[in-house]
């Protein structure tokens, strides 16, 4: 047995967090064991000092005895930082190169995963209707956070956000004004409620659940990032078995397919805007 | 005498003219990673990158998440992400919320990169206008590494330097040309 001296005494909050992810997982049912640990380090120090906890491990403690605590924790892992039309060159290559090759389809299935507080999903359903496919549109927009679910269906946001928005509206193409799509109330923007007609919101949690549907595109920005390789790679795994032959794959802007074997499956059609095709199927 | 592993850097206003001074003072050589973060504010880091490269002694790279950072190579975080070193020495990325408003934070960098590298990282804190850097400093000195911030009188906004020595205090507190052959005095092999 090796022994453990000062040189290499693994840290306390190592420990902790290890402990915290293990009770969370046997006693809840959420496994976060295949997420990036520095980030999740970060995260949980602010759900401990926001919660009043001494440390971790009180946390640890609380939860495994108090189920009425999973939600909030759940909640305070999940990073519902987003913007409509975040990265508009995005938005613009989806319009301009995908979207032609989604409308030889009679009915197009998009799945979003991980969709915040809805931003991403409400401007696809907007540049849908103007590319003139939302009709025939259905957008699964899922998220494995309830409380990030409950506030993408609402579709509010805060009205100094507007600015911002509507730059990127158009600098993604948009043909109107984004002030078509909302009304503005009380430091509050809420989004036309016609563009939920063909959305549905649907818990969904891509560390555990299985192929949710059968797309022509999956969307998933800056959710992978914050897996570790392993989990990455079974998730587009995932992806991959619920795309039709010929989908379509959009990450977010700086991630990183190096360490994936199951990125094979995909190949850039614009290496840039991280827009991936998913080649015939064997 | 400690073997360092990294240097990990945070700047803001008045960072591309400091940054400039720094790389082109770095031994070719040298023998471990230099990892930026600097405030832009802009689309992208490409700009800087160039800006910057030119007048490098080392080649200079936006950082990519899940490599690991090469010695001899300063890595620049890129634009709208915090930068993170993860426990296996890998470069790391999240969109969590701004920390003293700003995103990539110098704080998020350099606390990931204080549990990872402990007492073998230098953390060096130069010119701006806010507080960013000044937790992570402190973090660096809690595991035992080295500090070294940019003498406040000396640097183009003293906002930064100062809340760093006030909240971490430093092991070396230096003059912008002084910084480069402290690192590679510090970082000899
Ligand atoms: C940073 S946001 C990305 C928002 C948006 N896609 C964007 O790029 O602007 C990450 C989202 O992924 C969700 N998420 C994290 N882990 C997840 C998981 N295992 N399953 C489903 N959603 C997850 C979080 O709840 C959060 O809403």
């Amino acid at each position: 047995m090796s022994t453990i001296g000062p040189g290499n005494r693994p840290d306390v909050e190592d420990i902790e967090l290890d402990g915290f992810v293990r009770a969370l997982q046997q006693r809840h049912g959420y496994d976060f064991s295949g997420y990036a640990q520095a980030s999740l380090k970060r995260r949980l120090q602010s759900v401990v000092h926001s919660g009043g906890y001494q440390n971790l491990s009180e946390l640890t403690g609380r939860m495994l005895r108090d189920d009425a605590l999973v939600p909030e924790i759940v909640s305070g892992l999940s990073v519902p930082v987003s913007d409509m039309f975040r990265n508009p060159s995005v938005f613009a290559a989806l319009r301009e190169e995908v979207f032609p090759l989604l409308a030889s389809y009679p009915r197009i299935n998009i799945w979003q995963a991980g969709c915040a507080h809805g931003e991403e999903v409400y401007s696809l359903a907007i540049l849908l209707e103007e590319a003139g496919l939302y009709e025939r549109s259905q957008i699964y927009a899922t998220d494995f956070s309830d409380a990030a679910l409950l506030r993408a269906q609402e579709g509010i946001f805060p009205a100094k956000e507007a600015h911002t928005y509507s730059e990127n509206y158009l600098a993604a193409g948009g043909q109107r004004t984004l002030a078509d799509y909302y009304h503005s109330r009380y430091e509050r923007i809420k989004l036309d409620e016609r563009l939920k007609r063909n959305i549905h919101f649907a818990n969904h949690n891509l560390a555990a659940d299985g192929v949710f549907c059968e797309a022509h595109l999956i969307l998933c920005r800056n959710v992978l990032i914050y897996f570790n390789n392993v989990l990455q790679n079974e998730v587009l795994g995932l992806f991959r078995d619920s795309l039709v032959r010929g989908g379509f794959l959009c990450l977010g802007n700086r991630e990183s397919l190096d360490f994936a074997p199951a990125a094979k499956a995909f190949t850039p059609i614009n290496a840039k805007a991280r827009v991936y095709r998913l080649a015939a199927r064997a | 005498m400690t073997t360092y592993r990294a240097v990990v850097v945070g700047c803001s206003a008045g960072g591309v003219h400091a940054l400039t001074t720094l790389l082109a003072g770095l031994a070719p050589k040298l023998h471990v990673p230099l990892i930026v973060v600097c405030h832009t504010g802009s689309e992208d880091v490409d700009m800087l990158r160039e800006v910057l490269a030119l007048k490098s002694s080392l080649p200079v790279q936006e950082a990519r998440e899940r490599h690991v950072p090469q010695p001899g190579t300063v890595y620049l975080a890129p634009a709208g992400y915090h930068l993170l070193v993860e426990c296996d020495g890998c470069f790391a990325l999240s969109v969590d919320a701004r920390v003293c408003y700003s995103r990539p934070a110098i704080d998020v960098l350099f606390e990931s990169a204080a549990a990872h590298y402990g007492a073998q990282l230098i953390g060096v804190v130069l010119t701006g206008a806010n507080d960013d850097g000044a937790l992570g400093l402190k973090a660096i000195r809690d595991h035992k590494g080295m500090a070294i911030v940019q003498l406040p009188e000396d640097a183009v906004a003293s906002a930064m330097p100062e809340a760093a020595l006030r909240v971490a205090g430093a092991d070396h507190v230096v003059v912008l040309p002084d910084i480069a052959p402290l690192i590679n005095h510090l970082c000899m092999p």
